[in-house]
């Protein structure tokens, strides 16, 4: 009996309690910089596509919602000939990111992807490309890796030494 | 001609108004429940929400109003119209102010318990057509609750129809000039309320509906405006236990300097936000617990109540 009654005046007091609904649209609340969000594809430094179409984060993809095909331009550098992302698919876990060998394609903290059609939730490279470098600056793949392409031979990397001649005898 | 007139713009004042308060009611008790559970409920539509209600209904009436195949069709139909008709005709011996009533029958008070009584029939007959199992447990909990709060309800009133010395309800407030009911009376207060409560099937008594265990209860196959009028009916009925306790125990219109219907509503209010606020706090009871306090104990005090109240009158002269 008396706890009813003070259960009743509890539930009376909340009244007086702050309301801990976040108005949203109005409001929006913290998003931590880790959190997954839309997908992005990002720069390198200098402007160029990071992405070198290795496949990685679409065999990574759990739910398969990333395609894409690969090319090479005519320096010989990779690139996607399209890369396609299906929002409706996707469950932001995060693990292209992880898979990503170049800090190419990367989640951010957008979450307000709402669409009224649901052929838009599928974005295609252009929707995806952002203009600059995203959450990892100063990494540009073709400079840092040993993988030979038009006006940059083996060894000329960055920290990286001339390759060995395997013909010369001194050490 | 005016004999003809007045009485019509009341019937309709009268039905105009209650439906719109207990179509409100959904939105008032949205909102009390959200300020008591720290949200903020429907805020979007219309000022406060208000609009709210509106959106809704027209969601309701465009809705599919499917008939299931299995069902007893006329029964089926037929039973959402008994409860809104059953509370709407209680609402008639209602007295908001001084002569503002539809009818001021001699037994009104036995009346509005006949009312009351016929309301069951919605609640059973909806759940037995419906032929599922989980409308039919409902239904049947709803009947057996219904049928053991009834008792004790009458008995609890039977206090103040001693006190007034008559079953009208405009006697009956004009009896609680010198002292509200609700002072002599507290045993039948809380008596009545608690069967009002299980009279409505509210939260502490919703048994029939029961969404945890019967899906929705007798109601569950319902849809459309059929369905709208079992949950408008509910909140109608709310509007009317709360109005009747204004009336018999809180001295209906009476009070200072406000006019009469605006201490009727205020009271009225009160009562509803009380339900509200039952709601927001109480569990539900097991079902042999809610049949064993209606048996056991309200009805024995249902009758102390009336003995006790007989006596001192009776030793008074």
């Amino acid at each position: 009996m008396f706890g009813i009654f003070s259960g009743l005046w509890r539930v009376l007091l909340h009244a007086l309690h702050k309301r801990v609904t976040v108005q949203y649209p109005e409001k929006k609340s913290y998003l931590p910089p880790r959190w997954r969000g839309r997908i992005i594809l990002s720069r390198d430094p200098d402007g160029g596509e990071r992405c070198v179409a290795c496949y990685l984060c679409a065999a990574a993809c759990p739910v398969d919602c990333i395609s894409l095909q690969s090319t090479e331009d005519e320096h010989g550098r990779r690139y996607p000939a399209f890369f396609r992302i299906n929002f409706s698919r996707c469950i932001f876990c995060g693990l292209c990111e992880e898979a990503c060998p170049t800090y190419a394609i990367q989640l951010t903290p957008d979450y307000e992807m709402g669409e009224f059609n649901r052929q838009e939730m599928v974005y295609e490279k252009e929707d995806l490309l952002i203009a600059g470098e995203g959450k990892y600056k100063g990494y540009n793949f073709y400079k840092a890796a040993g993988v030979s392409i038009a006006n940059k031979d083996k060894g000329q990397a960055q920290n990286e030494l001339p390759p060995v001649d395997m013909h010369d005898l001194l050490p | 001609m005016r004999e003809v007139i007045i009485p019509l713009i009341i019937v309709f004042a009268v039905l105009a108004g209650v439906l719109t308060v207990s179509a409100g009611l959904i939105w008032l008790e949205r909102r009390l429940l959200a300020l008591w559970q720290d949200r903020y409920g429907p805020n979007r539509v219309g000022p406060f929400g208000l609009f709210q209600v509106v959106a809704d209904m027209i969601k309701l009436f465009m809705k599919e109003d499917w008939v299931p195949p299995f069902a007893d069709k006329f029964v089926f139909v037929l039973a959402p119209a008994i409860i809104m008709a059953t509370t709407l005709m209680s609402f008639a011996i209602v007295v908001f102010a001084p002569g503002l009533t539809v009818v001021d029958l001699s037994v009104g008070l036995l009346f509005f318990l006949a009312m009351s009584s016929l309301g069951v029939y919605s609640v059973a007959l909806a759940g037995w057509s419906s032929n599922n199992k989980y409308s039919l447990i409902g239904g049947l909990r709803a009947a057996a609750q219904m049928l053991s709060y009834e008792i004790f309800m009458g008995l609890s009133l039977m206090g103040v129809v001693l006190l007034a010395g008559s079953f009208n309800i405009t006697a009956i407030v004009e009896a609680q000039k010198k002292m509200w009911f609700c002072i002599p009376q507290l045993p039948g207060l809380v008596i009545f309320f608690i069967a009002g409560i299980a009279e409505t099937h509210r939260l502490p008594f919703d048994l029939p509906e029961a969404e945890n265990e019967l899906v929705a209860g007798y109601h569950s196959e319902y849809s459309g405006m059929k369905f709208a009028m079992f949950f408008v009916g509910e909140y109608l009925a709310v509007a009317l236990i709360s109005a009747l306790v204004a009336t018999f125990f809180l001295g209906g219109w009476l009070g200072p300097v406000l006019p009469p219907i605006i201490w009727f509503t205020i009271k009225t209010f009160a009562v509803i936000c009380l339900f509200i606020l039952l709601r927001a706090t109480l569990p539900r009871p097991r079902y042999d617990q809610l049949m064993a306090f209606g048996w056991k104990l309200m009805l024995p005090l249902a009758l102390l109540n009336i003995v006790v109240t007989g006596g001192i009158l009776l030793s008074r002269g």
